[in-house]
């Protein structure tokens, strides 16, 4: 987090470079702990991945013991594996329709419905969705099994259609509908501290001149709350991207068809036990986040000029 | 792995930078890009740590002296195992807690010595248990004595996690005076190259059960015996007669594991001729394997005789044991651990209150009579689980009297009691065989004709390729796609076609 601000603000430069006074000894000895921390729990098992992705190293058998040296043969492996393209076009479903989408379309229509309401409206609105999101994992995949299960399930209940295989039939789109359920307060909230940032005297304007709600969204919200979807997007298709819970829900099936990257990752990991493999895979996908994260870093820079 | 970045950037709306407009001429310079080293890396990063995580852990003793600590009075021994009271496999968690713990402790304390056996029992699939027990192992940690699949042996002891009995406990582990009631080929469950790494303390075998009431509606007799795949077969179009009957369901896919294999592709490819490994090679995409795998699409095909979607979802083998106790599926091929731990009407996961009138059990036909492999014209498979000292104990020998007494014909007699199984104690066999049919029927014509899994390393990744082969099949591919596919795969994982038999 240490500011970059040694190329700009000239005239303060000393200043900029020494913000709280306390000289760079003293500062590097209180920044210490936490580097350390960085570099145990983020740095070495960053370099440790990339080892044992250039091996083959198993769980069990004779390569647990003494794993062999491969090159770049897991990571052109990886590139080359069909479950990992099919994979990374699930995954890319999966964020695209459940968080860029879903997520924040709907956390944002909520938040912009509920401006105006009655404040019981809407904290009991805003404490139901925020229950999707503070439940623990497992209990809400256990309750979503049971809401899907085709035997016995609630949603057959009510639909009148017994014997109808959800999980089955359509597993991505019940993890995409799963995972709106599940993120969509997190956009919520962020959207209603963004949405009290847009001057009240701005949508007066734009109503006074007449104009319909798409207009004043396009023209008098947007623009004010623009770093905040794209701070909510970043954030929002990180965690959509390197989120496990589907795995709890389908395992990953049938036939790999809600396999999404986490998923593969566990189930070569660890089911398979073939860490080297999965660790080439892990790295793979730091790669991409990366580039997702790269991708919004620019679009957030490009807003500002 | 579950949203790792989420904690820690909940706070981000309330962060000063969020509420800075941009271009606001009070904003500070060094607030210009919040982002840029913000959480985005180590949400990131964070994915990484778990992949890590699994290799970096470590720890427990390192000593490898057999007699360390044998002097101890008062110690504590855990014991593992993939069994839980209410749960999975409950009769022999309750079995481990009630009579086996308080009997040992009990018999210690005559000695002179205070233990405490702690028991840590898990009711999961058994692949999770393995990706368990394994990261237990590698990391000296778990407990004193864990239970194995006989299959797992083979990677464990290569990967260096469980060591022969001799070096963990000394040379007595080969006097134990209870080898003498195993047969040796009980014995190969708990043994690698020769060398003994546990105990196995019961085997098992493979029959086809199926529901007489079920049977007799459709026309077919009580006492049910095919003698071909055909005669299956014949079966199940007689039952898919009957509204909201599943006729036949055999394990496959991938979501159930290793008990596609076991109760699935092996014992009908021993029908149609063929060991999954004999004569040093394994078995690869010919003729055996397309006779089994067209024998899957004829169930799980287009207008089959078995429910396709009971192998594709996640908790498929429990939902088809329930659908047999319910009377929902006629003909289901499985473990005596089906008739035992989940029908029982005392104790089951699935419990069938009229199980000794209504189920019945027949041997599994080859694919036509004397087609079978070895010639034989019924086939099975067995396996079991070996009960190993964990190699870091810090209590070797006490380890050792805790396996042995769980091995002993006394409780052994105890397991059995009211709950039917083939124990590996020829002495304790000869007794229980006398007052139950089944356990009779599994003895006399089920372990005669019976196969062993191949014990190697390799094994567990062939098995994966084979339930990968059941699964294209039932997702609507041919059987000679699939078969094609499954050599492709399996001369990867054995190291070419020249560990491959391809006839």
């Amino acid at each position: 987090m240490a500011p970059d601000t040694s190329t700009r603000a000239e005239p303060t430069r000393s200043a900029a470079v020494d913000v709280v006074g306390l000289g760079r000894r003293r500062a590097a000895a209180f920044v210490a702990p936490a580097l350390v921390l960085i570099v145990v729990f983020l740095v070495f098992p960053a370099l440790w991945t990339l080892y044992l992705g250039v091996t083959d190293y198993r769980l069990t058998g004779l390569a647990a013991t003494h794993p062999h040296f491969l090159g770049a043969k897991n990571y052109t492996d990886v590139v080359a594996d069909g479950r990992f393209h099919n994979s990374l076009w699930l995954t890319l479903e999966f964020v695209g329709g459940s968080a860029v989408l879903g997520q924040t379309v709907l956390g944002f229509a909520i938040a912009w419905v509920m401006r105006e309401r009655p404040a019981a409206v809407r904290r009991t609105v805003e404490a139901l969705v925020l229950l999707c999101w503070i439940l623990p994992g497992s209990v809400v995949a256990f309750l979503w099994l049971a809401l899907l299960d085709r035997d016995g399930g609630t949603l057959n209940a009510m639909l009148g259609t017994p014997g109808t295989a959800w999980l089955l039939d359509h597993p991505m789109a019940c993890v995409i509908v799963f995972n709106i359920w599940r993120g969509t307060a997190f956009s919520m909230m962020l959207y209603t501290a963004a949405l009290g940032n847009v001057p009240p005297s701005h949508l007066e304007t734009a109503r006074l001149a007449g104009a319909s709600t798409w207009q004043t969204l396009r023209d008098a919200v947007l623009p004010k709350i623009r770093r905040h979807v794209l701070t909510s997007l970043l954030l929002v298709s990180l965690w959509t991207f390197n989120d496990f819970t589907p795995f709890l829900i389908t395992a990953g099936g049938p036939e790999n068809r809600s396999e999404v990257m986490s998923a593969y990752v566990y189930r070569t990991a660890l089911g398979e036990g073939r860490l080297g493999f999965g660790a080439a895979i892990s790295l793979v996908m730091l790669l991409i986040n990366l580039l997702i994260a790269f991708a919004y870093l620019q679009a957030l820079r490009r807003r500002r000029t | 792995m579950d949203i790792p970045g989420r904690p820690a950037a909940a706070r981000l709306p309330l962060r000063p930078g969020s509420l800075l407009r941009p271009g606001s001429p009070l904003r500070p310079a060094f607030r210009r890009n919040p982002f840029r080293s913000g959480p985005a890396l180590p949400a990131a990063l964070a994915v990484l740590m778990a992949g890590a995580a699994l290799s970096s852990c470590g720890g427990g003793s390192s000593s490898t002296d057999p007699q360390r600590n044998a002097k101890a009075k008062t110690f504590t021994l855990t014991i593992a195992r993939n069994a839980i009271v209410g749960g999975k496999n409950s009769a022999e968690a309750e079995w481990v807690t009630k009579t086996v713990i308080p009997g040992f402790v009990a018999a210690e304390k005559a000695k002179g010595l205070h233990v405490k056996v702690v028991y840590h029992g898990y009711g999961v699939d058994d692949e999770a248990y393995k990706t368990k027990t394994a990261l237990d192992l590698k990391s000296k940690a778990g407990a004193d004595i864990v239970s194995l699949d006989g299959i797992w042996v083979g990677e464990f002891a290569q990967a260096g996690y469980i060591k022969p009995l001799t070096d963990v406990v000394g040379p007595r582990a080969d006097s134990w005076d209870g080898w003498s009631q195993i047969s040796p080929s009980v014995q190969q469950l708990g043994a690698f190259q020769l060398k003994r790494y546990g105990i196995p303390p019961s085997t098992d075998g493979r029959v086809l059960f199926y529901n007489k009431k079920l049977l007799a509606q459709a026309g077919l007799p009580a006492n049910w015996q095919p003698t071909s795949w055909n005669d299956i077969l014949a079966a199940g179009r007689a039952l898919k007669k009957l509204p909201g009957v599943t006729p036949l369901q055999i394990n496959a896919g991938t979501a159930m594991g290793e008990a596609t294999t076991t109760q699935g592709v092996l014992p009908l490819l021993a029908g149609a001729g063929a060991e999954i490994y004999s004569g040093g090679k394994w078995t690869g995409g010919g003729p055996a394997m397309k006779q089994v795998l067209g024998l899957y699409q004829q169930l799980y095909g287009p207008g089959g005789l078995g429910d396709r979607k009971l192998q594709e979802e996640a908790k498929g083998r429990d939902k088809s044991f329930e659908e047999f106790a319910s009377n929902k599926i006629g003909v289901l091929l499985e473990g005596v651990y089906f008739w035992r731990a989940v029908l029982n009407p005392k104790d089951g996961i699935a419990k069938m209150a009229d199980r000794d009138q209504s189920v019945g059990y027949a041997l599994i036909p080859a694919m036509a009579p004397g087609k079978g492999v070895r010639g034989q014209s019924f086939v099975s498979m067995s396996g079991g689980s070996v009960a190993a000292v964990n190699p870091h104990t810090r209590y070797p020998q006490q380890a050792f009297d805790l396996l042995t007494y769980l091995n002993s014909a006394d409780a052994m007699k105890a397991r059995i009691a009211g709950n039917p199984e083939v124990t590996s104690r020829n002495d304790v066999n000869a007794e229980a065989l006398k007052s139950d049919p089944f356990l009779t029927f599994v003895a006399q014509k089920v372990l005669p004709i019976t196969l062993f899994r191949p014990g190697l390393a390799a094994y567990t990744q062939v098995s994966t390729a084979l339930e990968e082969a059941t699964a294209s099949v039932v997702a609507g591919h041919g059987p000679d796609d699939a078969a094609a596919q499954y050599t492709k795969k399996l001369e990867g994982i054995v190291g070419g076609p020249g560990h491959v038999n391809a006839g």
